[in-house]
């Protein structure tokens, strides 16, 4: 690939030279200035290529795991390796690969969604893009630096929620918990660094016109999620800091032997791990709210309640935590607390399933990928939702908790919601950012395998645990009757690695011959769609006004604007 | 590599109260204010949990004279801010100085306090549970001070220097919110480690 | 599924008219990703259903003891409204996504008419939400009043389980009996209840007892005690394993529940409490024993053996597993235990002991006289 093409795929040739005269086009020069940039454009697109490096790590991991369970007995990988696997691919996923992608579609989208130029802070941009790269490899250097339990192999294998007193320095020997404890404490610095840029940039920096209640709703979801960072964020930093005082310190925190309490590590950790999944899957519905409505051609159903929904689940999320810890053994009076206010937040996160279901109706849909992609994730989290409510009755979880059928509950939600809706996403920005479109034949045969994979592993999954089988275990007998169901799980993750095969194959043929995308190649009604593909570096060469949720959609329609309704 | 262009000529920014240098640090302080409301609760919940070793009531001494210091340092600030504002560039850099050196004072009171605890009292962080959460919650408000102290401290040399302007006030506004802030949290600590907990 | 695709420009490019034409859209992809899902349906229900009559299923769908049958009943009630759920809202989805698809050879200009929202339908779809919530949120409390607060007749026999990594200490209070990772409970009748209410602690890290045909799980939290109560209504074994991760070893700590008629129980009890007779053709063994490291982390009653890092040995031949189910009892597993635990456990925490062969099938020799 050459210096050129690259520089002008991501829009840096002319912009280079309008801003500082710069005609060097060597790699050094462009390496240099991808590694200083403050532009969140950049920055975006560095944190979604961040992702998508540690979706293949987690990818080679999960595959690791399906292969060693497949059959029974199996001798694939020992205990301690796959204790490490599963730790890892948790850890990876969410915070290596699911908050990048957050926080990448974030920095790209925000700015242009408002009609700003960039983030209210673009050197805190890119110091917490570059906190949160530090944390990763932190954690991954635990596997050439740290020492496990046994001492054989290095990486954290504490589970990906460490558990006290699991992580005491008695039970766990070696460094490999403190690379866990420290990997993600810095990138949670760097979570909440971005998250203060994308609220502040949203309450400040709207152009003119644009009320609250006039911005894309993808930007009321990221003002939610970012208030949710600030809160979520820091009870897990709070309680990292407190494990490393007791690991290094001598305090007891969680040090049952002085009179410490195993159960308060839980709560901490679930205080945040609660609404941290709220805060991976409200992007998710932000590109829903936009890509569903664009290729339906209608306007979003209810914006208002839209609003209202997003905002009810910001509060009622932080409220929820113990539906984690149902047999932990906590009183009856808080388990019925947990399970009420469980089932209460399904209802704002419910809803939006209708509202999105109304902007279809009476519609003119077009199956383009970015809309197989939604639909697929309409479907599969109406399957995720209400297999979480079967888990939010505490009697029933009683039994589905810690087992297999949870582990398919929250990869329904993950997979089949967050990274489908991810998908959707990078089809329908990527003409936007590169100013190429991605190969839709392609992108067929990548959601269709990867929805045949989805489905082989993910339906099946929920029946082991049914069945009695534990999560988090590197082997089962053969009487057990798992044996051919872990298989069939093992056959879909094929699949899946398949579709994200093709995927990159797209991504990377379509950066060099893709067609031609121009400014607005999906009829679109948002801001950024009004510049070129790829914006230039200041994105508007005018601060535009608005008068309507649907800037373009008023100047396409001009007899007949958004403005006159609502 | 071109810097952004500054924000408040792209016709963006809206009220002043509104403006981004507040609304980010009323941001942090949210993380903040949650990361100490966790070291909180767990000093309420271990309250009178320590199996052995000095309680509250047996070596706690409310430090009054430290937090009169601490909280007069808020006033101090307000103070050198509305100078700044009304240009009058010494009496800034008085009142700042002041405040510096009150919470250089509050530290150092802190620091006293700690130094009798260990030495006299045996109570260190690995003592017991009382230990533990004390040393943690009152050692993570001191680290929020000496942060605060390191950025008023760069302030001041910059007004040693005659580099700050009438026009300046509002960014060093934004430090003084997290010097706001600090004090706060002291209020907080010390209502519960003091008041509450003994 | 691949689409036919003729002219190779539209494979990009499916806004312009004549492309539409050849880019089908995918209603059909719909039909086939339901019928997958049924087929899918059945062969797990299948699956279920057969597990059901499998004696070492399980099931969470074959409870055998009345908290498990409590679970069950709230389950399926659950499952028929989020069932019925399902139903509604996907065929609505359905039914939208082959609708209102843009057909090719309509006017592309034309947009469809933008309805912004519906005060009226959208409280209705909060409200009914709301009410279905509310429902089964009163519907759970009850169950797990019922469960977490029982009654306690006076005939309920007392467990207590600590959990090690990576095995089960098993006590009886009030019976004075020491065992390890086989439970040993009688049935129940509606008539004289005997439930067996176990007290839950551990050790060191968290576990979690779960036979998940006879109750839900709970965990063994050090420092705060639990109770679980099971109540089985028919004799047999009942098979668990730990449910949170604690370690290495977790995957190998198994469960073995077995639910004895009255006169079985006795015979139990009667087994547990009784000394081992001294048998002198073993000695040698018991000389192994109580002279090496063994007896820092086992006990068996009349030895000197008194350690409880490790599992009470004195009726190790009444157990049908050894290691928490890592391997059969027989006595080439016990004499492949003796030498190398790790190869039959990776993980566990008991060391190779280093003894010769000699001293290995001596000391089983005198372990197999532990009944």
């Amino acid at each position: 690939m050459n210096h050129e093409s690259v520089t002008s795929m991501f829009g840096t040739g002319a912009q280079g030279a309008a801003g500082k005269r710069e005609t060097d086009h060597s790699p050094g020069a462009v390496v240099h200035s991808w590694i200083t940039t403050v532009d969140h454009k950049r920055l975006g697109i560095m944190y979604i290529l961040y992702a998508f490096l540690f979706l293949m790590i987690g990818g080679i991991e999960a595959m690791l795991i399906r292969l060693q369970l497949a059959v029974p007995d199996n001798h694939l990988v020992g205990p301690e390796t796959f204790n490490r696997l599963f730790t890892m691919h948790g850890t990876t996923m969410i915070f290596l690969v699911a908050m990048p992608f957050v926080f990448g579609f974030g920095n790209y989208l925000i700015p242009l969604m408002i009609g700003a130029r960039d983030l209210a802070f673009p050197r805190l941009n890119a110091f917490g893009f570059w906190l949160t790269v530090f944390g990763g490899f932190l954690l991954y250097y635990s596997v050439i630096g740290g020492e496990g339990m046994t001492g054989a192999g290095s990486a954290p294998d504490v589970g990906w929620f460490a558990y006290s007193p699991l992580t005491a320095r008695a039970f766990s020997k070696g460094h490999s918990t403190d690379y866990w404890i420290l990997g993600i404490l810095v990138g949670g610095f760097g979570s909440i660094a971005t998250a203060v840029n994308l609220l502040t940039s949203i309450v400040c920096l709207r152009c003119p016109g644009m009320t609250l209640m006039k911005m894309p709703l993808l930007a009321w979801l990221y003002l939610v999620v970012s208030g949710m960072v600030l809160l979520a964020i820091s009870p897990l930093t709070a309680a990292q800091i407190m494990l490393l005082l007791d690991r290094y310190l001598g305090s007891h925190f969680f040090d049952v032997q002085a009179g410490g309490s195993a159960v308060l590590w839980m709560h901490f950790f679930w205080i945040f791990g609660h609404p941290e999944v709220y805060i991976l899957v409200l992007p998710a519905f932000a590109f829903a709210s936009e890509i569903i409505p664009v290729f339906s051609r209608k306007a979003i159903f209810g914006y208002p309640a839209m609003v209202a929904a997003t905002v009810a689940i910001g509060f009622v999320s932080v409220s929820v935590w113990a539906h984690h810890m149902f047999a932990v053994g906590l009183s009856s009076t808080s388990n019925i607390f947990f399970a009420v206010s469980t089932m209460l937040v399904a209802v704002p996160t419910g809803i939006k399933i209708f509202n999105w279901i109304g902007t279809m109706w009476g519609g003119r849909i077009r199956y383009a990928t970015p809309m197989l992609f939604s639909l697929g994730f309409l479907i599969q989290f109406l399957l995720a939702g209400l297999t979480g409510i079967m888990l939010s009755a505490a009697p029933f979880d009683w039994q589905l908790t810690d087992s297999y059928f949870v582990v398919a509950h929250f990869h329904y939600v993950i997979v089949g919601g967050i990274i489908f809706m991810i998908f959707a996403a990078i089809y329908y920005w990527f003409p936007k950012a590169t100013g190429r479109m991605l190969s839709e034949r392609l992108g067929r045969w990548h959601f269709a395998l990867f929805l045949i994979g989805f489905h082989l592993t993910f339906d099946t999954m929920h029946v082991p645990g049914i069945l009695g089988m534990p999560r988090r275990i590197y082997t089962y007998g053969a009487d057990r009757g798992w044996g051919t169901l872990n298989f069939i799980c093992t056959i879909g993750a094929v699949f899946q690695a398949a579709g994200i095969l093709v995927f990159f194959f797209n991504l990377i043929r379509s950066l060099r011959c893709g067609r031609v995308a121009g400014n607005d190649p999906w009829d679109a009604w948002t801001l950024e769609w009004s510049t070129s593909s790829p914006p230039p570096e200041y994105n508007f060469s005018r601060v535009p006004r608005v008068n309507s949720r649907r800037p373009l959609w008023d100047l396409k329609h001009p007899d007949d604007p958004d403005s006159n309704y609502e | 590599m071109p810097v952004a262009a500054p924000l408040s000529e792209s016709g963006n920014e809206r009220h002043p109260a509104m403006d981004r240098g507040r609304v980010g640090m009323a941001c942090l302080i949210i993380a903040e204010s949650a990361i100490f409301t966790i070291f909180v609760v767990a000093y309420i919940f271990y309250l009178g949990r320590s199996l052995s070793g000095p309680q509250p009531r047996d070596v706690l001494e409310a430090p009054i004279l430290n937090s009169i210091c601490l909280l007069s340092s808020s006033a101090t600030i307000s103070l050198a801010i509305r100078s700044l504002r009304k240009d009058r560039r010494k009496a800034f850099a008085g009142w700042l100085a002041a405040t510096i050196a009150l919470g250089i004072e509050f530290l150092a009171g802190t620091g006293r306090e700690w130094s009798y605890l260990i030495r006299e009292k045996g109570l260190t962080i690995s003592t017991n549970l009382f230990g533990t959460t004390f040393y943690s919650l009152v050692g993570l408000h001191a680290s929020h001070v000496v942060v605060g102290l390191i950025l008023l401290m760069i302030v001041f040399v910059f007004a040693a220097c005659g580099i700050i302007q009438r026009e300046h006030a509002d960014r060093i506004d934004v430090i003084a919110l997290y010097w706001h802030f600090v004090d706060f949290i002291w209020v907080v600590v010390f209502t519960v480690v003091y008041l509450v907990g003994r | 599924m691949v689409l036919p695709i003729h002219n190779m420009q539209c494979e990009t490019d499916h806004f312009s008219p004549q492309c539409a034409r050849q880019l089908r859209p995918w209603p059909k992809e719909r039909v086939i990703r339901f019928a997958g899902a049924l087929s899918f349906a059945v062969g797990a229900a299948a699956q279920v259903a057969k597990a059901e009559v499998d004696t070492n299923s399980t099931s969470i769908f074959s409870p055998a003891s009345a908290p498990a049958h409590l679970i069950v009943n709230l389950a399926h009630f659950v499952l028929l409204v989020t069932g019925g759920i399902f139903v509604v809202v996907l065929s609505l989805i359905i039914y939208a996504a082959i609708r209102f698809r843009h057909r090719p050879g309509e006017d592309e200009s034309l947009e469809p008419a933008q309805v912004y929202g519906s005060d009226s339908i959208e409280l209705a779809w909060t409200i009914v939400p709301l009410v279905i919530a509310t429902i089964l949120a009163l519907t759970t409390a009850r169950v797990i009043q019922q469960i977490q607060n029982p009654l306690r007749p006076a005939a309920a026999v007392d467990v207590q389980v600590v959990g090690h990594q990576f095995w089960w200490e098993v006590r009886y209070p009030k019976y004075g009996i020491v065992t390890a990772n086989e439970i040993h409970v009688p049935v129940s009748d509606q008539a004289s209840r005997e439930p067996t209410f176990i007290d839950l602690r551990s050790a060191d890290v968290v576990h979690s007892f779960w036979v998940p045909r006879l109750a839900g799980k709970l965990d063994l939290v050090p420092g705060h005690p639990n109770s679980l109560w099971i109540e089985p209504e028919k004799p047999g074994l009942y098979l668990g394993q730990c449910a949170e991760y604690c370690g290495t070893a977790h995957s190998l700590m198994l469960l073995r529940v077995y639910a004895d008629t009255p006169a079985e129980f006795a015979r139990w009890v009667a087994n547990q409490k009784a000394e081992p007779v001294d048998d002198p053709s073993v000695a040698a063994g018991r000389r192994v024993f109580e002279s090496y490291a063994c007896i820092n982390c086992h006990g068996i009653a009349g030895t000197s053996g008194d350690g409880h890092f490790g599992p009470d040995l004195t009726h190790l031949m009444s157990r049908d597993t050894l290691g928490a189910g890592a391997a059969a009892n027989t006595a080439d597993n016990l004499k492949a235990w003796i030498k190398d635990p790790g190869h039959l456990k990776p993980g566990v925490l008991m060391p190779a002991m280093n003894l010769s062969d000699d001293e290995i099938d001596a000391l089983a020799t005198y372990l197999a006289t532990l009944k």
